[in-house]
């Protein structure tokens, strides 16, 4: 099911616009070895699939397709999990409609 | 970056932010507006819904030149299950009006009209430009911000948060706490363009007329959820929505939760052979009355849905959010006016103001609500809305059960799933946070 997921919400992102901070990754996951419930949640939580699991069992996010709506903000930073901030001033989606 | 100094910083432009700024640069005041996007709207994501009497009270002659879609004319309450819905529609010609009460509006075009009857009153608008952190002095007093652009700090007597629903600076900063898990949903939305006769077809409209669908049921699978169809002139904005808390307790994931809506045999039809063009998420503030934080502090007000100020049972935001940015506005004008500091005492003026208009009127007659619907979540948006099903397929399908049999059926299996006193106990408590 995650996989199937992923692969279309990849699909849905691409008709998305965006202005890529490259290098200045808006949001950052601390540094863990067990990730917490929180930072898991975020695997299927975050609506443009931005946070994925590595080989080694830890929590990666990629923020390229962010659209910024929060959610891992108000479940991982109350906990510390991550670091959030928005995009630089004119990075980040674009929207088109909204 | 700018070396003046501001009567007030308005950060943000959705909807508050833009009503603040207007407000404030038409009374004459020096108003210096950022907004991180490249434009007022491209960072903004609503259903969206716009509603005339608040805007009238801004721009009165709005519908002249603001990009408006469709004004509505039907509403349709659906409550489904997975193969069926049950509807309520109420569609009146007395929509047809020549002043009409709600539009359907796209907000990255709206949002961009709007900003230049702010830019036109005579505010600055500067957009991609990220607000880092609220600068205090030695007392906590706000006394401007600090930018991302070089040099960029600017300062001002006031400083009018309109930041949006996570509330990021006004958090930093200890304003306020940043807002609960409970007490936000998470709305994915998709953008779907079809041939506007082909649109006008399907939803039985004529010329600018629109319908709005908002739908509960067992398309949140347990969690505190709607789902809603909008009608634009040329696309339909459709999406899902649930509470932050519940997707993170049920590990379901909002696409597809919106791939599941857009399947459901009720809505696969007045979507099909749609060409999709955009996909966006946002949180909405669901806490009500009880989750409003403070307002005001010294040199600061907070407005919108940084303010937490939706209507959860009526679907409104927009409004209040343009309300509350216009009310702040008037408030600060008062303020100047008597050449008094904007200290949290003065700035109270604010609150008290907004207590008195329908924005925490309104919040305080549902302020029960989300307690309700986000605890019995269950009840609400899965067991009802699946008797609610049986028990109308079971009242039109004519297969020679005698219907005093088909009646017994129905109660008892309302009474197997809820029990009497369960029953009982619901509408009650749904008549109580009504009231």
């Amino acid at each position: 099911m995650s996989a199937e997921a992923a692969v279309r919400v990849e699909d849905k992102l691409y008709l998305n616009r965006y202005l890529v901070d490259a290098g200045r990754a808006h949001i950052k996951v601390r540094p863990h070895t067990t990730p917490s419930p929180q930072l898991l949640s975020l695997l299927n939580v975050c609506p443009a699939h931005c946070y994925e699991m590595n080989s080694t069992g830890q929590v990666e996010i990629t923020t390229d397709g962010c659209v910024e709506c929060g959610t891992c903000r108000i479940i991982a930073e109350p906990s510390g999990d991550i670091e959030w901030n928005y995009p630089r001033g004119g990075y980040g989606v674009l929207f088109k409609f909204g | 970056m700018i070396e003046e100094r501001f009567d007030a910083i308005v950060v943000g432009a959705g909807m508050a932010g833009n009503a603040a700024a207007l407000t404030l640069a038409r009374k004459g005041l020096k108003v210096l507006q950022l907004e991180r996007g490249e434009y007022s709207g491209s960072k903004n994501v609503q259903g969206a819904i716009l509603y005339s009497d608040m805007l009238e009270k801004l721009v009165p002659d709005f519908r002249e030149d603001a990009p408006l879609e469709r004004h509505l004319v039907e509403q349709r309450f659906w409550m489904m299950d997975d193969n069926s819905h049950t509807g309520l529609h109420y569609r009146s010609d007395e929509f047809n009006e020549e002043r009409p009460n709600r539009y359907t509006i796209i907000r990255a075009q709206f949002d961009k009209w709007f900003s230049k009857k702010v830019q036109e009153a005579g505010a600055v608008v500067l957009c991609e430009t990220t607000v880092l952190e609220l600068l205090q002095d030695a007392y906590g007093k706000v006394i401007g911000v600090r930018t991302d652009r070089k040099n960029g700090q600017v300062g001002a007597d006031v400083v009018v948060l309109a930041e949006g629903v996570s509330g990021l600076l006004g958090t930093r900063a200890g304003l306020r706490k940043t807002p609960d898990k409970s007490n936000v949903a998470l709305a994915v939305k998709e953008m779907h363009f079809l041939p506007q006769e082909t649109l006008e077809a399907r939803f039985n409209l004529r010329g600018d007329e629109g319908a709005v669908i908002e739908a509960v049921g067992t398309i949140s699978q347990g969690m505190t959820g709607m789902g809603f169809i909008y009608t634009n002139k040329e696309s339909i904005s459709l999406g899902i929505g649930c509470l932050v808390a519940d997707f993170e307790k049920t590990g379901q994931t909002p696409y597809g939760l919106l791939e599941k809506f857009k399947q459901h045999p009720s809505v696969a039809a007045l979507i099909a052979g749609s060409e999709v063009k955009e996909y966006a998420a946002h949180l909405i503030p669901e806490g009500g009355f009880k989750a409003i934080p403070q307002l005001y502090g010294d040199g600061w007000v907070v407005v919108g849905d940084a303010a937490q100020l939706n209507n959860a049972v009526h679907r409104e935001g927009s409004n209040l959010a343009m309300t509350s940015g216009r009310i702040a506005a008037e408030a600060i004008f008062q303020i100047k006016s008597r050449r008094d500091p904007m200290t949290k005492e003065n700035l109270a003026l604010y609150k008290k103001m907004l207590d008195e208009s329908f924005v925490m009127k309104d919040l305080k007659k549902y302020r029960d609500m989300p307690d309700l619907l986000h605890i019995q979540a269950q009840n609400f948006f899965l067991t009802y809305p699946q008797l609610v099903s049986k028990a109308m397929t079971n009242f039109l399908r004519v297969d020679g059960t005698t219907k005093r049999e088909k009646e017994k059926t129905t109660f008892r299996s309302f009474l197997a799933a809820r029990s009497l006193t369960g029953l009982v106990g619901d509408a009650f408590r749904l008549a109580r946070a009504w009231r």
